[in-house]
């Protein structure tokens, strides 16, 4: 406790070179006392953390070439090279493959959002927002929320791709609609999985690779390309669970104007499932990150 | 009691923070009178970061308290990120944006509206002299406008307390005493500031008080002179030509100043704690009439590696105990 006598007077320390006392000083002014504003609610907090993540894409364009060329690549590879071997002509084909092409597409790019929040981390930009008095999960959420963006450019991408080729949708364009809102929500509660993994991996291209890893499985072993009564039976029990699959036949049956309660049912209680899952365990690992 | 944590801007007791066997911070006590410097000076592992992380709410300590402004910094952390301003160790601003866009970021979630967050990100941008950088990304800034954006960043709102971690390291001579006088004009201000460092000249052009910290404890506190007068206030060096005549030039050292002569690890180099530059006028003559070739003879304040051996006795380097078993 002797270390800890304050000092005896201000003036102990004037003896020290001190800045020039000029009140025309840029500097002085700048960082002079001031009034702090109104802190912002929870919902303004998550928005600027939003118009981030937009401001990342403005600048990084590149990052929007996976969202743009990889539903072209993979829609027309699949169509035309697979097309006839699998569904015996190109127009059913592509009929069966464009709901399926559109949630892998989707559902590749919720792998960012745990890259993006590792680099923030291993950069410190993290440690700079976790010491701003703001709604704490807000940096997740509005990360989240400019995901949206990246997610609605590569549906438009790919739904456009697939009338021009030919896709006819039964369920029109409430049944569209309807179907990329379901993969929004759905990719939503996925992601919580792969910003978990982006808290606790130690570099952006670790949790890329795992990432990738946990989704490969996810994705082809489903019935995004084939109907999977052609596969292996043990294949078509991992397929029946998968919830992706689920997924893909709600967003067919929308898109198609046939979708049952059921199918969507399943899609949004997976979702729900995963939000409610992963997310408090996310929000978890993120208070206590040393 | 009460009285007490109005003056003191930061106060920690018993502060713990271990990671596995690693004893990053092991019981530091502090008290940081509010408007006031202070150093806290150690090697690179000391536990510097660990223990600012802690004060500003990043961290959550295994044992101990802290208050930043009487707050306590575990139960009102909210209350505390509201009055600090931090620069870690490593710039915290986002490299693909722009240098206002940063600002106009931060200002927006203090709450600023978007024309104020937009005047306020152009203020600090002239004042912190990165006009020209407003609109260029910062990945394209050199190492000096990196840290001064980030120094920017943390004065938003004009912080009470501010918390920067080895704000100079890595930085040029110029970039680091603008730095310097930014710290100086915001203590002027009336913050308060506590500033980790490995130069213990840092210190001593900044701080007020000094704390030395090795293997996460407090192992001296004081005053810049009252630090430097416990390993004496100068040093003298000395590099040979030859390394075999090293105890020749130790003898003539040693009767020349009168005092012990430290020999390092560096084969053909001496040193020597002085208390002023007059006491060594007389030592190059005397090196040469003994024949010694000198290739190098300069004074210096004392450095963190003499203050680390006078405190510890042992140079700053050396790992030989518990770090290397862990
Ligand atoms: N997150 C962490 N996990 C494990 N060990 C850590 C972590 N952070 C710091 N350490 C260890 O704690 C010690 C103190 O580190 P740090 O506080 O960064 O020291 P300084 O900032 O003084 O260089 C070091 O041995 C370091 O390796
Ligand atoms: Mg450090």
């Amino acid at each position: 406790m002797s270390t800890a006598v304050p000092h005896p007077e201000p003036d102990g320390v004037a003896t020290r070179e001190r800045a020039p006392h000029t009140e025309t000083n840029p500097l002085r002014a700048a960082i002079s006392r001031r009034d702090q504003p109104t802190p912002p609610g929870p919902v303004a907090n998550a928005l600027t953390f939003g118009w981030r993540a937009l401001l990342k894409i403005k600048h990084v364009p590149e990052q929007l070439f996976d969202v743009t060329v990889s539903p072209i690549i993979f829609t027309l590879m699949f169509t035309y090279l697979f097309g006839g071997a699998i569904a015996g002509d190109v127009q059913t084909y592509l009929q069966y493959l464009l709901p399926g092409i559109l949630v892998q597409t989707v559902l590749i790019i919720t792998v960012y959002t745990g890259f993006t929040m590792n680099t923030d981390i291993t950069k410190g930009v993290f440690d700079r927002f976790r010491s701003l008095p703001v709604w704490r999960p807000s940096p997740i959420v509005g990360a989240l929320l400019g995901d949206t963006v990246r997610y609605s450019i590569a549906s438009t991408i790919t739904l456009g791709l697939g009338f021009l080729l030919g896709f006819r949708a039964g369920g029109g364009v409430i049944g569209v609609l309807s179907g990329v809102v379901l993969l929004l929500v759905f990719a939503f509660g996925l992601s919580w999985i792969f910003t978990a993994l982006g808290l606790v991996m130690r570099s952006p291209n670790a949790v890329m690779g795992t990432s990738m890893m946990i989704l490969m499985p996810l994705t082809f072993a489903s019935n995004i390309f084939a109907d999977p009564s052609t596969m292996p039976g043990w294949l078509q029990g991992w397929v029946g669970v998968n919830p992706v699959s689920h997924l893909v036949t709600a967003v067919r049956g929308l898109m198609d104007g046939t979708a049952t309660f059921t199918e969507v049912s399943w899609a949004l209680v997976a979702a729900a499932a995963l939000t409610a899952v992963v997310a408090p365990l996310t929000m978890r690992l993120y208070r206590n990150r040393s | 009691m009460a009285n007490m944590s109005t003056e003191l801007a930061v106060e920690a007791h018993g502060l713990v923070k271990h990671f596995g066997s690693t004893k990053a911070v092991d019981g530091v006590d502090l008290a940081i009178p509010a408007g006031s410097v202070f150093g806290v000076l150690g090697p690179n592992g000391a536990g510097k970061t660990t223990a600012v992380r802690m004060l500003a709410t990043l961290l959550r300590p295994d044992a101990g308290s802290a208050t930043v402004l009487g707050h306590d910094v575990v139960r009102d952390a909210d209350k505390v990120r509201g009055l600090i301003g931090l620069t870690g160790q490593f710039a915290s601003v986002d490299e693909d944006l722009t240098g206002s866009e940063n600002l106009v970021l931060i200002a927006r979630l203090y709450g600023y509206s978007r024309p104020a967050a937009r005047a306020r990100a152009a203020e600090l941008l002239h004042a912190f002299d990165l006009d020209e950088a407003a609109d260029r990304q910062v990945k394209t800034f050199s190492g000096g406008m990196h840290r001064r954006l980030d120094l920017a960043a943390s004065m938003v709102t004009s912080p009470r307390v501010l918390f920067l971690d080895e704000p100079t390291t890595g930085l040029d001579p110029r970039s680091r005493n603008q730095v310097w006088d930014i710290v100086r004009v915001l203590v002027d201000d009336g913050a308060t500031v506590l500033l980790t460092t490995q130069y213990l000249e840092e210190a001593d052009q900044l701080a007020d008080r000094i704390a030395v910290v090795d293997h996460g404890r407090i192992i001296a506190e004081g005053t810049a002179s009252e630090l430097k007068a416990s390993v004496g206030s100068g040093s003298v060096h000395l590099r040979l030509v030859d390394p075999a005549q090293r105890p020749l030039a130790q003898e003539v050292m040693g009767r020349e100043l009168g005092v012990d002569v430290q020999t390092t690890s560096d084969t053909s180099a001496l040193s020597a704690r002085i208390d002023g530059a007059r006491s060594a006028a007389s030592l190059l003559p005397a090196l040469l009439d003994a024949g010694v070739e000198v290739s190098e003879l300069s004074l210096g304040q004392p450095s963190l590696d003499e203050v680390f051996l006078a405190l510890t006795g042992r140079p700053v380097d050396d790992e030989s105990d518990e770090e290397q078993v862990a």
